[in-house]
This record gives structure tokens, sequence and C-alpha cells, in this order.
């Protein structure tokens, strides 16, 4: 019984308590999280039936690309205390004994037993369902069990004849499976009892707008029948060959059941445990089940008579239940049913009394069959209290809509429809819920801004808003940039707790005072002793103002981790290696040495956006191996690690390609051996294109260079990444020389005056005058530091040296690359890697838990 | 059939023992390091005082191994390792995570007897 390994550990563990969660889907995933947030020490023992590690079951669509990870993070949350027991089915719990029977044979006793066994995907008694090719969908089994079937039919079938699908039921799980099977090339029949898809959420004219944009999707809708019989095929009747559905056959080579769930209560009943007359274990606000010791969670928690098969109410009931448990009083008070999600590129959302149940309620509605939109929103009967929406092809309104459900709005109602003009700039009220996932209130996110989170991400980091179905974000964001307005807050340019300073008033004083280390640096101008961010940003600073090693005079403790291994750190803690390839030009000598190397070592190779070669899964004791093979073969470091020049891409210019009208691979050359080993508040990038056709995407990158019939264009503030931006013109038509000295003072300016981690695009919209400013200081030198700023440069230029070379020859910073103090010839044993694609990737974190690596065996 | 019942509640420090690990001298200040002790992985830092601390190595955030190799800073005075990952700050006398509520690591008491770093294991 290797699975049970875990269990028979559990007698070393001291604690006063064990809390045993049966289940380990989402609510219990959730449930132990809450727990430990409080800092709670009991022994939880998790039992979960799948062999996988809670995962996100909300996305299971996503699935259905087998390389997308559902599993919900934090591995490091299963430890001594914390234990995960996959593949353990619970034959009984014994009240009297408090204790549950595992795999028919293990008795384990409980303090506080929490049921979150979930729901089972509703199957009826119909002839054929037993048919091999008749499905659930439900688990990442179902899943893997249909797409392995799918792409068995789809080879067998050949293109000209494409396999068919029935798909049972149009509501959120039916809808998420028909987009799959479509998206594998099924032609795919839906069959709905109601006559407009997902009947539950939405009213007739939101479900309308929805089938006509799904029939447009391709998939044939099969409206108010239910089937009577699922067929056997005629050339195998062990297999499924149709569905009949009133008068008609529908021909299937696959069918999937998708009309609702039922809860998993059995258990419960079996133990003499009160159960629901529509199934579920009844609940009360502590969501405690009416024996002691005994709670319920999730679907299988039934809660006025309802058991509900939503994320929200789920999360809200294992926060109350962790809240109990450690001596809170939280309750569960009101299922929340919102829904919103995506089908098909599709926005669908309701809220509240979407189906206008309640008398005398208001509907207003904007439809527009021609957009495929269609928007209604509920009110009370004076048209102020807003009780329920539904949105349909646009549900941008939703979020900040379903936050004032049961309030008074502040304005017009059909301004808070698409296109109905502009919503009164309103303040929210304090308790009301911006994030019913993780039930958080505008007033915990203005809280979250007041002790200081000041961009989207702290806030929701700090606050936990917007971490789960994500269709608040728009909402915080809003609530954040509100309460710091009202703040007078020009979101404070103090580097962290232990500076005053902004970066650029700290590289000044550093240059001027020439403090050469950290310690002088905040003895003299900080408080404290440093933290994460602002030792990183000194030893950058540092670097370019006094261009020495970055791991040099004590600086490696100051370093994030990829500056101090030289490489940078992948989530399973190993290193990816990028040697330099100047321009993106290589020769064959070269690159066989990068093969030989990538082979040897067994790394995952990957050719880079910046026409670089990756070189991915390097353990850290293999670092300094792997460099020496790529020195001697006259590589360097590419800095792909640091804040700092990254690459130079190029087109092949006019060399050989019959449009370039300039050397751009010579240039690219040229400019990346300038500036390699520049540390800078942020990555650098350039681009040169040998013509205006721009092959190099060069208008991408920080500076941009493209050839004219007379010389070069200089765009600068340009990037990719999460904000793409395209560079804009700093200056036209100038020669070799002039080209690099503007692009010298440019970098110098920035380096100088830029806050931290900010790249080159919002730094010149920072500037006073913008571009123009720019321009002002770079070519007519109105601030008269041209000169120093290319002298700076000059004098980092002529002091580069190669990171790796410098630590190879280098004893005590070579001795950091071992990864055990104590055990020098010891390696990580809780690095796993899979192949995939004739390659490695580190194992996910459900892979983990079936290849029992020793997570549980490596502490807390 | 295996019955498992809860042990009965020991204190802590009465289960400690007391591991050997490296010379104190070898542990550079700021610098973390990380050590295999009875199969578990620890990380161990010597703060800008000298002082000494132990944690788990294993970042709760992504189970990698790597905590030793983040940043060891201050916050309001009390000791802190930085993720190298995804950044969450540890109170290294705690455990704590001072930048998310759901995490925490394992910390572990330290002293030195005759210069040689020793960890007080409950395992």
């Amino acid at each position: 019984m290797p699975e049970l390994i875990n269990i028979r550990d559990l007698p070393t563990s001291v604690s006063e308590r064990r809390v045993v969660v049966v289940g380990a889907g989402p609510a219990a995933h959730r449930f132990v999280t809450a727990l430990r947030g409080r800092g709670d020490r009991s022994d939880v023992v998790v039992l979960g039936e799948e062999s996988v590690a809670p995962y996100d079951r909300v996305n299971l669509a996503k699935h259905w690309d087998p390389d997308h990870d559902l599993s919900l993070t934090n591995v490091g949350m299963w430890n001594e205390r914390t234990h995960l027991v996959t593949n353990a089915w619970v034959n009984s719990i014994d009240p009297e004994r408090k204790s549950v029977h595992v795999n028919g044979e293990t008795e384990l006793a409980y303090d506080e037993l929490v049921l979150a066994t979930g729901s089972a995907a509703t199957m009826p008694p119909l002839p054929g369902n037993d048919l091999a090719g008749v499905y659930v969908y439900r688990t990442v089994n179902d899943v893997d069990r249909m797409r392995a079937n799918v792409e068995a039919l789809s080879s067998a079938r050949g293109p000209e004849k494409p396999p068919q699908a029935v798909v049972i039921g149009g509501g959120l799980l039916g809808l998420e499976a028909a987009g799959g099977l479509v998206k594998y090339g099924f032609e795919t029949h839906l069959v709905h009892s109601r006559d407009w898809l997902m009947s539950s959420q939405l009213d007739e004219g939101g479900g309308r707008t929805l089938n006509r944009a799904i029939e447009q999707r391709g998939i044939e809708l099969h409206l108010g029948q239910r089937p009577s019989a699922v067929l056997p095929a005629a050339a195998d009747p062990s297999t499924v060959g149709g569905v009949a559905v009133g008068e008609d056959l529908i021909e299937a080579d696959l069918v999937v059941w998708a009309i609702g769930i039922t809860p998993r209560d059995e258990l419960a009943r079996d133990a003499g445990l009160e159960t629901a007359p529509n199934g579920g274990v009844p609940i009360d606000t502590a969501c405690r089940t009416a024996t002691p010791g005994i709670w319920a969670i999730g679907e299988v928690a039934s809660f006025d008579g309802t058991c509900v098969g939503l994320v929200a109410p789920a999360n809200a009931m294992a926060e109350v239940v962790a809240a109990q448990l450690t001596g809170g009083d939280d309750e569960f008070t009101e299922i929340d049913d919102a829904t919103k999600l995506k089908l098909h590129g599709l926005d669908v959302a309701s809220f509240g009394d979407s189906l206008s149940r309640k008398s005398g309620t208001l509907d207003v509605v904007m439809s527009d069959p021609v957009e495929g939109v269609y928007q209604k929103l509920v009110l009370s009967d004076d048209a102020r209290t807003l009780l329920g929406g539904v949105f349909v092809g646009d549900a941008e309104p939703y979020a900040s809509l379903r936050a004032l459900l049961g309030r008074q709005l502040p304005g017009a109602p059909k301004a808070y429809l698409s296109g109905g003009g502009d919503v009164p700039d309103a303040e929210m009220p304090d308790d009301l819920v911006a994030c019913s996932c993780n039930n958080v209130t505008v007033h915990e996110i203005k809280q979250a801004v007041g002790q200081g989170c000041h961009d989207l991400a702290s806030v929701k980091k700090c606050s936990k808003a917007g971490t789960q179905c994500g269709s608040c974000v728009g909402l915080v964001g809003k609530i954040m940039t509100k309460e710091m307005e009202g703040a007078g807050l020009e979101i404070s340019k103090r580097l962290c707790e232990h500076f005053e300073l902004s970066r650029p008033e700290l590289f000044e004083a550093i240059r001027l005072s020439r403090l050469t280390s950290f310690t002088q640096v905040i003895e003299k101008i900080g408080t404290g002793r440093g933290c994460d961010i602002c030792k990183p940003v000194v030893a950058n600073i540092l670097a370019t103002a006094f261009h020495e090693h970055v791991l040099d005079g004590g600086r490696d403790g100051l370093q994030d981790t990829n500056d101090r291994a030289l490489a940078n750190m992948q989530k399973d803690g190993t290193y990816s290696v990028v040697p330099r390839i100047p321009g993106g030009e290589i020769t064959p000598e070269k690159l066989a040495v990068i093969a030989q190397v990538a082979k040897e070592f067994n790394l995952y190779t990957k050719i880079t956006g910046a026409q670089r070669i990756d070189l991915l899964g390097a353990r850290l004791e293999q670092l300094p191996q792997i460099w020496q093979r790529l020195i001697d073969a006259g590589m360097e470091s590419g800095q792909a690690y640091g804040k700092s020049l990254r690459a130079v891409k190029s087109c092949v210019g006019s060399a050989w390609c019959r449009y370039g009208v300039q050397d751009s691979v010579g240039m690219a050359v040229h400019l990346e051996n300038r500036y390699r080993g520049l540390r800078s508040p942020h990555k650098l990038k350039i681009g040169v294109s040998g013509c205006a056709r721009e092959c190099a995407e060069a208008r991408g990158k920080d500076v941009g260079v493209i050839a004219t019939d007379k010389g070069w264009n200089v765009y600068v503030g340009g990037n990719g990444g999460f904000t793409p931006r395209h560079a804009e013109l700093l200056v036209s038509d100038v020669d070799d020389r002039m080209l690099v000295k503007v692009i010298d003072r440019f970098f110098m300016y920035y380096i100088r005056s830029a806050e931290r981690l900010q790249r080159t695009a919002p730094w010149v919209e920072s500037l006073e005058g913008g571009m123009d400013h720019l321009r002002e200081v770079i070519l007519e030198d109105s601030l008269g530091i041209c000169d120093e700023l290319e002298s700076a440069m000059g004098d980092l230029v002529a002091d580069y040296r190669d990171e790796w070379a410098e630590t190879l020859n280098d004893p005590v910073k070579l001795a950091r690359f071992t990864p055990f103090i104590n055990d020098p010839q010891a390696t990580d044993e809780t690095i796993v890697q899979v192949p995939e694609r004739g390659q490695v990737r580190p194992a996910t974190a459900g892979e983990r838990v079936m290849i029992s690596v020793p997570t549980i065996g490596i502490g807390a | 059939m295996t019955v498992l019942t809860r042990k009965t509640h020991s204190t802590a420090v009465e289960t400690l023992t007391w591991t050997p690990v490296v010379e104190e001298h070898r542990l550079e200040r700021d610098v973390g390091a990380a050590a295999l002790l009875k199969g578990r992985h620890i990380a161990l830092y010597r703060t800008w005082n000298d002082r000494l601390y132990a944690s788990s190595n294993v970042d709760p955030d992504t189970g990698a191994s790597v905590l030793s190799r983040g940043i060891v800073g201050e916050s309001g005075g009390v000791p802190t390792i930085a993720s190298p990952l995804l950044k969450a700050v540890f109170n290294l006398e705690t455990g704590e995570c001072l930048t998310n509520d759901e995490l925490s690591v394992e910390t572990y008491p330290v002293r030195v007897v005759d210069g040689i770093i020793q960890v007080g294991l409950d395992f």
C-alpha cells in the first residue's frame, strides 16, 4: 500500500489535535490553507480518492490541453503536520469512536472531521449508459479518458469524416465539455431539456443570445428535449453509436453527460448522519453538521436545503470551519451564486435574482442581436435597488455591479450597461464585497492600500482579492486607484522601509559621496539593515557607479539569487544558462558546443525570443562546469539573469538581404559588445533592423535602431511584455558614431534617473516634458551633462569583465556552488524532471505527488 | 488492521535532538546556506549581528528547496529571509510570512558548541 505510507508516518508527529478531511478537492485545499493561515498546528490528514493533489476544478475545461497544470499551488503546504493521502477511499465513518476507515485496512482516529466529499456527476439510469464511449464531465481523469478516446477516434476516422459527439446538458459544464470537443474536431451536438442554454442562470433573453452565439461556434443545439436512450454502434455493440432524442437519432462516437451534480453524501448516510431531502449533509451557519465533531463544506454541504456547485460558497464554508476550529465565530449566512465565465471566448455572467423571480421587479434591458450582446439589470419596484443581473457577450459591467447587489445604484441604471453613458463616480461603501471568491470587502482593499500596497500585485497578495477567478481584478484596481488618489498618494517613491530616497536620489547620493559598500550606504543614508528590495538596488547602483564585479566586496548577500548564481532560477530551484550570442550571430562550432553541453547535462533547450539559446534545468553545482565548457569555446555570460542589457536582436541586413540598406548584424554585434554587462534599473533590450521593413522588431525594444539610406533612425522607450509599447522616434538619420553617442547618453541618463524596476517606456513618460525633454537633454545637451554621461559609459565599457570567468577564477565564489554546506557530495533529490517532447521539464505538483517525491520528508 | 491513534502529547523541547552541521566560521554573514540533516533540507543564516537562524529550506510557495538562496534582510528590526522565487518574506525568528498570511516555514533552534553550529530538530 505505497499510497498509505504517509498514514503510517503519522504517529511520529506530535500534536494535540488531529483534523481529518474527507475529500481532496478545492474546498479541502482552501480549508487547509485557511487553517494554517490562522497559525493552527493540528495534525491535518486530507484523504482524497483521486490520484492527484487538489486541483482547480473550476477550470477543468483547460485540461483539454493536457499540459495545462490545474494543481492548486503551494506543494509546500504538505509537510509532516499536513498529510495528503491520495488514492484513499474512505469506507466508513464511526462517529462514536471518532474514526474513519480507509482502504479497507486502516482506522484513523480524528478529533475533528471535515466532510468535503463534493459531488458526483449525475447520470440517469438510461439504457445504454454502460456502453464504451459514454462519459461524465467532472474530474481530470474524465477529461484524460475522453481526450484519449477522442485522439483514437480522430486518427481512426481520418479527415474526411469527422467524429461526432453528443453532449447532454446545456449548463455550464455541458458547454465547457462541448467546447473541448469542438476544439478536437468533433461535430458536436448539445441536448438540453429547456429552451435556452444555462437556463438556471440566464433569463430567456440572455439564454437565447447565448443560443445564437453557441450555434455560431458550430455546435448544433437540440433544445427542449431529453434523450430517451443511448444506443450501441452497429459495428461494435459494446460501444456507443448514437443517442435517441425525441423523434431523432443523433449518431455519436462519444456521449458526455453533464446534466448536473449529486452531492456525495453516501458516507454520511451510512454513518447515520442526517442528510437533506434533496441530498447533501445539512449544516448550520457554523458549517457544523448535527453530529458533534463533524463539519461539512463545499458541494456536499446542504445549507437551507440547497447544495451548490460553485467555488465561492465552498471557499466561504472552508474559511468558516477554519475559523470555528481556531476559536473564531465566523458564520456562513448566504449562498453567493454569482457566476462569470468565458465560454468559447464569450463572456457570460449572472448574479442575484437574475431570473426576476421576486414579484414587482423591474428589468432594465440592453439587447443588441447584431453584436450578440444582452445585458439586464433587475431592480426593485422603485427602480433603485439592484437585485440581480445577466450579461451575455459583454460582461464588463459585471464586476462593479455584482458588488452593488442589494444596494441602491448611485446613478441611472442604464448608465451601468454597455454604451449607456458615464457611471457616476460615487464612493463605494466599505462593507461591499468586491471579491466574492475570497470574501474581500472594499474596506479590506482600502486597508491593504493603507498598509503600503500601492500596486495591483501587492494589493492582490495582501488582501487576497482577485486571486481566484480573477473577475473582480478590474474593480480592485479601481478601488486601489481611487483610494490612493483620495489619500493624495502620488505613489510614494520611497524605496523601502530602509531608504526614504527614491532610486535616482540614491544613485546620486552614492555616486557623489563615493559610498562603495552596502554597509556604508545604509549607515550614511538609510536605517536598519536592509531587505530584499533595497539590497539588490544598491548592488546594482554600485555596479554601475563603480563598475565592479557584482559578487565582489561582500556583495553576494545583496544580490537576488539570479545575480548571485549568475543564472536564472526556475520554479523547481534549477537554473537556466544563457550564453551571449551577440546580434544572434553564431558559428556552427559554437552551436555544436552548446548542443554537446545540453546533451551532456541533460538540459532542456529552447530558442529565446531574443535570438539566443536557453539551457534549462541545470543544478546549482553544475553551473561552474557548464560555464567552463562554454568559456573554453569562446563564449561568455549573456547576463540573462541581471537587470542589465540582455540581447541585441537583428535581421540579416544588407550583407545578405536584397532589401537591406545597412549592415544591421554588424551594428547589433557592435552594440551588444559595447553594452554587455551594463547594470540598469530594469532589463534593457535593443533591436537593429537593416531597412524600414523592420524584421528585427526593433520598435518593441528599449532602443530600436532602424536603417535608412542615410544612416540610422533611433527609437526609444519600446517594450513587449505585459504592457506592449512601440518605441518613439528620438532622432533620424544619424551616422554610426552619433548613433553610439545617442545610445550612451540615453542609457546613462535612464540608469541615473529611473525608479526601481521602471522600464524605459514608463520612465520616458514620467519625465516632465516627455520625449521633448529627452531630445533637449540628449541632442541639445540642455542640462550640460552629455560629456559626463558619455564618459561614464566609456569607463563601464572599458572595465567590462565576464562574470562567469571571474567566478571560475575565484575559489571562494566557486565554493558557494554546492547545494549542501555539510555534505558537498549530496545532490538535491527533490528536483524531479519528467520527459516531454524528447526533452525534460520539471514535474508538476500533481506529478510529484504521484511519483511520491519526498516532499513530505524535507521539512515543513 | 492498522489502528492509528494520536500519540500522547509531549512537549517539543523534550524531543529536540541537537544535530551538528558545520563549523561556525564557514557560514558567511547575510549569505544563507542549505544543509542536509536527517534527510531534510535545512537552511542556515547568519545575520548582520552574527546571530544564527535555521529554517526549512523549502519555499512553501513552490515546494522548491531554495530558501537559503534568498536575500537575508531585516524588517522592523526582525531578521528576515526573502524567497528567491516568488519573493515571500519570512520572519526568521518565528517562520511567519510577512507578505502572505497563508504561508509559513518551520524554524529550528540553533546553538554553537565548540565552534560547531548545531540545529535542534524535533524529528
